[in-house]
């Protein structure tokens, strides 16, 4: 088991080193860099643009060097634990984006644990009583979820909580938390605003898990062992739950690794209509104004999580089916 | 057979409504089940024998319904009506497992496979019987050394995968006994076991019952294994009992004429079909000079593998213009790899197949490129196990049979439609069915077109891999007696693959016996049947259950 786990993570490593190239590349492709944006941004304020401080702008950061070295520069200022610093907030990548990435692995994870613990038991009672009212009601819901898209879902519910509620829902945390150290207080606000961008986030999912859990357990239920089960006696919701739904989670767990960046790109949209203090608004701005060090820090990082996700399942997969921890 | 029945079924229905009528699929039927008895329940597919098993524990599948009837238990208390008890509830759980177990027909999918072996019967125990679970562990590694499982205690904590099909199946059989259970119900226990497997399966079965006095009802459509091990018969035909009777007096004297023709269409089996003499000089088709496939077994990070699975080791064999060679063997034999490898399904690794064409060239296959492959497939067909998953379910019949015209001749679509109608007539099919789909058609009328299909391009050799396993009894040697026909017709030549000595010996001229990817024996039919050389050979026919319980050791002088 130690073993397996070990040349799973071993495996990460070159996976890792392909996104990083990859993102370099990403953020190299459209044409001009930071300083041209920002040049650009000048003119339009009006103002005269010198090139000499242009040019010296382009030294600083190294731009108009070969991009073969540019990588490797920030290949390796990573490898110690240096992000190289915003162009335009003119600080260290590192200091901005921890607050942000660890807010987006929050929220991401809150949301992976609701869905699971809403479309597990719904999925299996939906397969258990396959056509009868409940499963025909989620069935339906299912549908209409997977159906409507994220950001139309935040933009009803902001109108929603405030035009009738006069709540306001917007971000994580209400001004008075904004910076204030964690406690008991500021983690029950951080529920009453973080309910809004998990149900957004994670109602399309919960609909597909269901929907997937169901066909699962559908297979499984009329399989032989199912029937010996019965035949030796076993009452039918022990039977179920012990025996054929064993055997169904297993795609259930694989979901976790396309869950997880599905989660991460949808939040990047919800987190900008909502106005939340997660990654993907800083990216977008990122990616907008050519901050090259920034968004690539981001989209490495992004890439980590995906990683760390599909890892998580190869584990759970391996403890939960022995097929796969034996052979 | 004086004392009182432990199980009363009488009068038993089972409906089936499907979308608009409703199928009875047991029909007003009545049995009793004695202590210490095996009563064989035996019927082609679809005569209800298994909805029959399954009422008596409640276990019909839905939308499946008991309509009427009665299956008594006899209890201590007097009699208990299982019908009465319906299908959930805590009264039907303590008779499941506990006084009437079953065992299955799969034991590859009958175990969980994410479970061990010794939780699975240690649940068993714990739910019938209020002992701890140190004890039930106790107890469930004597059940599995009662089965003769080798190493029981580790056995426990293995998982199926983990075990051959045998190895399930006496798995299976130790669960379905952990609570001392009065009636075992087994539904085709061995079918999907090799005929070796399934002799040391029945005679476990056998031994267990007389050491514990057991009632067995056992299911099968193997007219076999009914005369090895039934002390009485029940035959079903289409829901309804047709005949009952003791095992020797069935076989003797059967009273009525379904009986008459099961049994016949089994004892034709035994004999050979009448063959014409071989010529004296024979032209070979296909001459296999030391055929090998070996598939590597680990990837072998950087560089080759270390070890191979030697699916083909080493075969060499001729099949003559118009004969017929036989191949069998168990399964994992590589019987089956071999008539693959015959039409480069699979590569082979090493050897030649030097196949002589029409034109009188000869080509090797083992080396033959893509081009020249495809040119073959005119003169080389297959006929496949399965009629149900072989013909495409969205392709019409005429579809299905004119295909291999399309690719292989230039015929117009005109010439097509008169050849498919002339095929279907050929096989014994009506000719207007050319515009229906194949779940029109039962698994005998699948297997025609199949046939139909390989023959369309006027092939000269066809290989036939288990063409009749998937057919009920009565069809099988109708379908053989079609082959036969055809070949004399179109002076083909069969390689037939079976793991089935007796359609073997009915329809081959010579037979090749397979082992572990290589060939043991080889011979005329008749000569490896009777005087059988190798040792496996001897083990492989003996295994066969014969049709004849005058065989067996208790019969009566």
């Amino acid at each position: 088991m130690l073993f397996f786990i070990l040349k799973r993570i071993a495996g990460m490593i070159p996976a890792m080193l392909a996104i990083s190239v990859l993102a370099f590349v990403v953020i190299q492709l459209p044409p001009g860099d930071y300083v041209s944006t920002y040049a650009a941004q000048i003119a339009q304020s009006g103002e005269r643009v010198d090139s000499a401080v242009l040019e010296s702008l382009r030294q600083r950061y190294g731009l108009g060097e070969n991009v073969v070295v540019q990588y490797f520069k920030w290949i390796g200022g990573i490898a110690r634990g240096d992000f190289g610093d915003s162009f335009e907030w003119r600080q260290p990548v590192t200091e901005l984006i921890w607050g942000r990435m660890g807010m987006t692995a929050l929220i991401s994870l809150c949301t992976l644990v609701l869905m699971w613990a809403f479309s597990l038991p719904i999925g299996i009672y939906s397969a258990a009583r396959q056509y009868s009212v409940t499963d025909y009601l989620s069935t339906a819901f299912a549908f209409l979820a997977m159906a409507t898209p994220n950001f139309l879902l935040a933009i009803v519910l902001l109108y929603i909580t405030t035009m009738w509620f006069g709540v306001s829902v917007g971000g994580l945390f209400s001004p008075a938390f904004e910076n204030a150290p964690w406690s008991l207080a500021k983690l029950w606000d951080f529920i009453t605003h973080a309910w809004v961008p998990i149900f957004v986030l994670g109602t399309a999912g919960t609909a597909s898990l269901i929907r997937i859990m169901r066909a699962n357990l559908l297979d499984e239920l009329h399989k032989p062992y199912v029937e010996a089960g019965r035949a030796k006696g076993l009452p039918e919701a022990r039977l179920i739950l012990t025996y054929p739904t064993r055997v169904a989670l297993n795609p259930f767990i694989s979901t976790v690794g396309w869950v997880l960046p599905a989660l991460i790109s949808g939040e990047l949209i919800v987190s900008t209509v909502l106005n939340l203090p997660t990654a993907g608004p800083l990216l977008l701005q990122a990616l907008k104004s050519q901050d090259m060090y920034l968004a690539g820090a981001f989209i490495l990082l992004s890439g980590g999580l995906v990683l760390i996700g599909t890892l998580v399942s190869d584990i759970l997969l391996a403890i939960s089916d022995p097929r796969i921890r034996l052979s | 057979m004086t004392d009182k029945p432990i199980l009363r079924v009488s009068n038993l229905s089972v409906d089936f409504p499907m979308h608009k009528s409703v199928l009875h699929a047991v029909k007003d039927v009545s049995f009793d089940l004695h202590r210490g008895e095996t009563l064989c329940v035996v019927g082609e597919s679809g005569s209800g024998k298994s909805v029959t098993a399954r009422a008596i524990l409640q276990l019909v599948a839905k939308p499946g319904v008991i309509t009427s009837g009665q299956i008594n238990l006899a209890s201590e208390s007097g009699e208990i009506d299982i019908v009465a008890l319906g299908n959930s509830g805590p009264a039907i759980r303590q008779i499941r497992g506990r006084r009437i177990a079953m065992i299955f027909q799969e034991p590859m999918t009958s175990l969980s496979p994410v479970h061990t072996i010794g939780h699975q019967i240690v649940e068993t125990i714990l739910l019938h019987e209020k002992i701890s679970k140190e004890e039930a562990r106790k107890r469930a590694a004597a059940l599995l050394d009662r089965v003769r499982i080798p190493n029981p205690e580790a056995a426990l904590d293995r998982y199926s995968f983990e075990f051959s099909g045998g190895m399930r199946q006496r798995a299976m059989i130790a669960m379905a006994l952990s609570c001392n259970p009065e009636i075992l119900i087994a539904d085709e226990p061995t079918t999907a076991l090799d005929v070796t497997t399934q002799a040391e399966i029945l005679s476990l079965i056998r031994e267990l019952q007389r050491d514990r006095g057991m009632a067995v009802l056992f299911i099968t459509h193997d007219m076999g294994v009914v005369a090895q091990i039934a002390d009485r018969v029940m035959v079903m035909f289409r829901g309804e009992k047709v005949e009952e009777a003791n095992v020797f007096d069935l076989f003797a004297r059967p009273q009525q004429a379904y009986t008459r023709a099961l049994l016949g269409s089994v004892l034709k089996l035994e004999t050979p079909a009448p063959r014409p003499t071989r010529p004296v000089a024979e032209t070979p088709i296909a001459q296999i000079n030391d055929l090998a496939l070996h598939f590597p077994l680990n990837p072998g990070f950087f560089g080759r593998p270390t070890a191979y699975l030697k699916a083909i080791d080493g075969i060499s064999l001729t099949i003559n213009e118009g004969e017929t060679v036989g191949v069998v063997g168990e399964s994992g034999s590589g019987k089956t790899t071999l008539g693959r490898t015959l039409l480069r399904v699979y590569t082979p690794t090493d050897g030649q197949v030097n196949y002589r064409r029409g034109d009188g060239t000869t080509v090797d296959i083992a080396s033959l490129g893509k081009a020249g492959m495809k040119s073959l497939y005119g003169e080389v067909r297959m006929i496949f196990q399965d009629p149900h998953s072989s013909l495409n379910p969205r392709m019409t019949i005429y579809q299905i049979i004119s295909e291999p015209l399309r690719t292989n001749t230039d015929m117009s679509e005109h010439q097509m439609m008169d050849r498919v109608q002339e095929l279907l007539t050929r096989v014994g099919l009506p000719a207007d069915i050319g515009d229906r789909y194949p779940h029109a058609f039962s698994g005998g009328q699948r297997q025609r077109i199949s046939i139909a299909r390989a023959i369309a391009v006027r092939p000269r050799l066809i290989i036939a891999d288990e063409p009749t396993s998937a057919l009920d009894v009565s069809l099988r040697h109708q379908v053989l007696d079609l082959m036969r026909d055809l070949q004399s017709e179109f002076g083909l030549s069969y390689l037939f693959i079976s793991h089935d000595i007796s359609v073997i010996r009915y329809f081959c001229d010579r037979v090749a016996v397979m082992k572990n990817g290589r060939i043991v024996e080889i011979g005329d039919v008749a000569q490896i049947c009777e005087r059988p050389e190798h040792e496996y050979t001897r083990t492989l026919i003996s295994a066969v259950p014969r049709p004849d319980p005058r065989l067996r050791a208790d019969a009566p002088a």
